[in-house]
């Protein structure tokens, strides 16, 4: 059973703007892809999609549910969305309020939310911080904190919008490590190539609303030509 | 709730759109003053106000049509004179249950309900022809305080700003809105769900303010001191006085048309 | 407009035609008043950050309105933000945060009509503002400013809050002849009863965070200026509330005042074919000492706030 199931998936923008013209893309249980691409090409569209926060045409199954079917909430639990600026994913007045809602939402009983929420902060490394107030904290904090929120829910597939984004190098070398550890699947969509030799296997190249690539790596990243073609640079 | 911003002006070059903000503001202003006055019952002044919405909207280029599909914003509303036809005393039409309908009743309802409804597509036309800078210019004309009119420029400008950051907030929230097992436990209880609506709009009062504090710090590194400097008003055209005046004349004669037949 | 609008909360923006002309203008002059107050209250206070922070809270308190959460069977409930504006900068500071929300909702969105817009902004912006922020200062000098005072306090005014504003609404639809009271009153009061609870909910989350995480801005809304004259104004509103909950409450025996109206005949007059610019009451009240109790409000209302205008001028002037 695949994890994610996309068949030629469109969506345009309320105003028009074609975002995504076609996507096919098959993930399977505990895979490790990376997406990439220009700004624009419509990584972050893709995805809103897959927890249903936009809903576009064309065939999705994520984790065994179809979208379409109103199966919103088990999506939800099912996906854990992070996304690029940790503010946004973070609303809640304490670091524990914030890991804290996804179990509470889906109405476990407290003794287990807490249990999951000890868990989450442990896997990101930041149990002592579950008092603090998220507004405080520093960019790289935050986004292990983040991940720690979807962690909670116990979610089969983490999906990542550029996770190693606005770091400094010590905080980003504490993303790779964490995510090295993590046993779900993962989606990643970043500018950081590096970061991408490093943790993922396979890698998906979008441009301009379509999947223009989709390979090993290590094969796509030594076609010069390809990556060129689509405004992505390996750095030395 | 209003969450797709954009701006409601739509291009156009036709009269309407070139006509001063300050003359449609007044017009329309006025159109809706002649609505409210007119006595309940008055078909036919109803009727001609409602014509002259129409000839107004086919001018603008938008369409006949444009306003009227629009103005439909203030249904809920009606509810509030939904008790009319029941209690006002008068020739009775029809019994529903314990309570009779009355032909007065019903006039006053309907009457209320039309005003409403013109007055509406009058607002629709003046607000999709007018661009929001322009519509605070006219008010600035009009004599509105100016420290007013610039909190509401500043509103406008960082609307869009701030509801895109309430936008994503609740993408979060509704990103991490798992079902469970237990579908009836979950949503995690109204007094939750309220508190955590609430700390999302502490947390963005924080940022509003922040950048509040941000943009006065660039304003007086501009030289900012404290008071909006603003262009001269220039006067109106000959179009717009034609305009008003042939209106308010339009307007007058429904009036009379209302009170005396 | 999306079709859950029609199963939201029954918003308080009057639509243009529900208030007679009348009403409209007395809204506008009441408006107009207190917006050129707090323009020289405000001024004075926050200097050039007057127009930078107010037009960013305005347009926080516009984007907020959106964040609503699920109540029950498809309605959600969400903030107003007067409570919450007045408690962070202050009444007078809020009243122009919520006339340039509510002005921009009538005149973009065609939220709440123009004539009417004057008791709009009245409702949602002054009395909202001012209801909440004379208890929540009331009740912080009684229970103290421990964060669980401060959060109660805040509640408590935001709920309250909600409810004025909903009767004031009620009372100007039943004087434009709309509604009648014994209708307005009860449904309007009611609902706003459990919309409050949303709204208090919201400003407590709100107010909790913020102590949380900078305690410094809610200081700001301590500092407002005159603040004798704002609780003047408080007074006055919490006489008002008193004497509705009481009319509601009162006995069914005409009071004398009725008496006086019964005799003149004020009650009772047979509707005129011909418009009359000031509403007959030949609606019939479910009992009519409401109508003597809601005279008594807004007679009430008005001397206490006349008093406390005066006192406050007299206290300016010694002390200027």
């Amino acid at each position: 059973m695949a994890t994610i199931e996309i068949h030629d998936l469109k969506f345009n923008y309320p105003d028009g703007h074609p975002a995504l013209l076609g996507v096919s893309l098959t993930v399977k249980p505990g895979e490790r892809v990376a997406l990439v691409g220009p700004n624009g090409a419509g990584k972050s569209t893709l995805m809103l999609h897959l927890n249903g926060i936009l809903q576009g045409q064309g065939q999705l199954r994520v984790c065994g549910w179809s979208l379409d079917n109103g199966h919103l909430g088990q999506v939800r639990a099912a996906v854990g969305l992070v996304f690029q600026d940790p503010d946004d994913q973070l609303f809640s007045p304490t670091v524990y309020e914030d890991v804290a809602f996804g179990p509470l939402h889906m109405g476990l009983p407290v003794a287990e939310v807490r249990q999951r929420v000890d868990r989450a902060l442990r896997a990101v490394g930041m149990s002592e911080y579950a008092g603090r107030v998220s507004h405080h904290l520093s960019v790289g904090e935050k986004k292990r904190i983040a991940i720690a929120t979807v962690l909670s829910m116990d979610a089969q597939l983490l999906v990542l919008d550029e996770p190693t984004a606005g770091l400094d190098p010590r905080a980003r070398r504490g993303i790779i490590n964490l995510l090295r550890e993590l046993p779900q699947t993962v989606l990643a969509s970043t500018h950081d190539l590096l970061f991408v030799r490093e943790l993922f296997p396979r890698m998906v190249i979008m441009d301009k609303g379509r999947i223009v690539a989709d390979g090993a790596t290590a094969a796509l990243l030594a076609d010069q030509a390809l990556l060129e073609a689509h405004g992505l640079e390996l750095p030395r | 709730m209003h969450i797709n911003l954009a701006d409601q002006h739509h291009r156009g070059s036709s009269l309407i759109h070139r006509l001063d903000p300050r003359t449609k503001l007044i017009g329309t202003l006025l159109f809706i003053v002649a609505a409210t006055v007119l006595p309940p019952g008055a078909w036919l002044p109803y009727g001609l106000l409602f014509a002259a919405s129409l000839v107004v909207a086919q001018r603008t280029g938008l369409g006949t049509g444009f306003a009227l599909r629009r103005s439909f914003v203030a249904l809920p509303f009606a509810l509030a004179a939904i008790t009319l036809p029941f209690t006002v005393p008068g020739e009775g039409l029809a019994r529903l249950g314990p309570l009779t309908i009355s032909a007065e009743g019903l006039v006053r309802f309907a009457s209320i309900l039309i005003k409403s409804w013109v007055s509406v597509q009058m607002a629709i036309l003046m607000t999709y022809t007018t661009a929001f800078p322009e519509l605070l210019w006219g008010l600035r004309a009009l004599r509105l305080p100016p420290t007013l009119v610039a909190i509401i420029s500043f509103m406008y400008r960082y609307l869009f700003v701030l509801a895109d950051e309430a936008l994503r907030l609740t993408r979060a929230r509704a990103a991490r809105s798992g079902a469970g097992a237990d579908r009836r436990r979950t949503g995690g209880g109204v007094v939750w769900r309220g508190k955590v609506a609430g700390g999302m709009v502490g947390n963005l009062t924080l940022r509003a303010f922040e950048r509040s504090e941000r943009i006065h710090d660039a304003m007086v590194a501009r030289g900012y001191q404290g008071e909006m400097r603003m262009l001269d008003t220039p006067h109106l055209h000959d179009a717009d006085r034609s305009a008003l005046v042939g209106w308010v004349t339009f307007l007058a004669m429904t009036l009379l048309i209302g009170f005396v037949f | 407009m999306p079709l859950s609008d029609l199963f939201a909360p029954v918003k308080l923006h009057i639509p243009d035609g529900f208030l007679s002309p009348l009403v409209s203008v007395v809204g506008w002059v009441l408006a107009v008043a207190a917006i050129a107050y707090a323009l020289r209250q405000t001024r004075g206070q926050l200097g050039s950050k007057q127009i930078p922070l107010m037009g960013v809270l305005a347009a926080f308190i516009f984007a907020a309105q959106a964040i609503n959460f699920p109540v029950a069977g498809g309605t959600s409930g969400h903030l107003l933000g007067g409570t919450l504006a007045a408690i962070i900068l202050g009444p007078w500071a809020a009243v122009l945060v919520m006339t340039a929300v509510i002005g921009v909702q009538a005149l973009l969105f065609q939220d709440g009509g123009l004539l009417v817009l004057g008791f709009n902004i009245v409702n949602m912006g002054v009395l909202t503002a001012f209801t909440g922020h004379f208890l929540y200062q009331a009740l912080k000098r009684m229970l103290g400013t421990g964060r669980s005072s401060l959060l109660a306090a805040g509640a408590v005014g935001a709920w309250l809050s909600v409810i004025v504003g909903a009767m004031a609404t009620a009372v100007e639809l039943a004087f434009s002849g709309t509604t009648p009271l014994g209708v307005a009153l009860p449904a309007m009061a009611g609902v706003h009863v459990l919309i409050g609870i949303g709204e208090a909910l919201i400003t407590v989350g709100a107010l909790g965070f913020i102590f949380a995480t900078r305690r410094d801005l809610l200081d700001l809304g301590e500092k407002a200026p005159a603040k004798a004259t704002a609780n003047w104004v408080g007074v006055g509103l919490g006489f008002a509330l008193l004497v509705a909950i009481f009319s509601f409450a009162a006995s069914r025996q005409p009071d004398g005042l009725e008496r006086v109206a019964e005799d003149t005949g004020f009650l009772g007059t047979a509707l005129d074919p011909n418009y009359k610019l000031l509403p007959d009451y030949t609606i019939p009240f479910i009992g009519n000492e409401l109508l003597s109790g809601i005279l008594a409000v807004v007679v009430g209302t008005l001397v206490v706030f006349g008093i406390g205008w005066v006192v406050a001028r007299i206290q300016a002037k010694s002390a200027a």
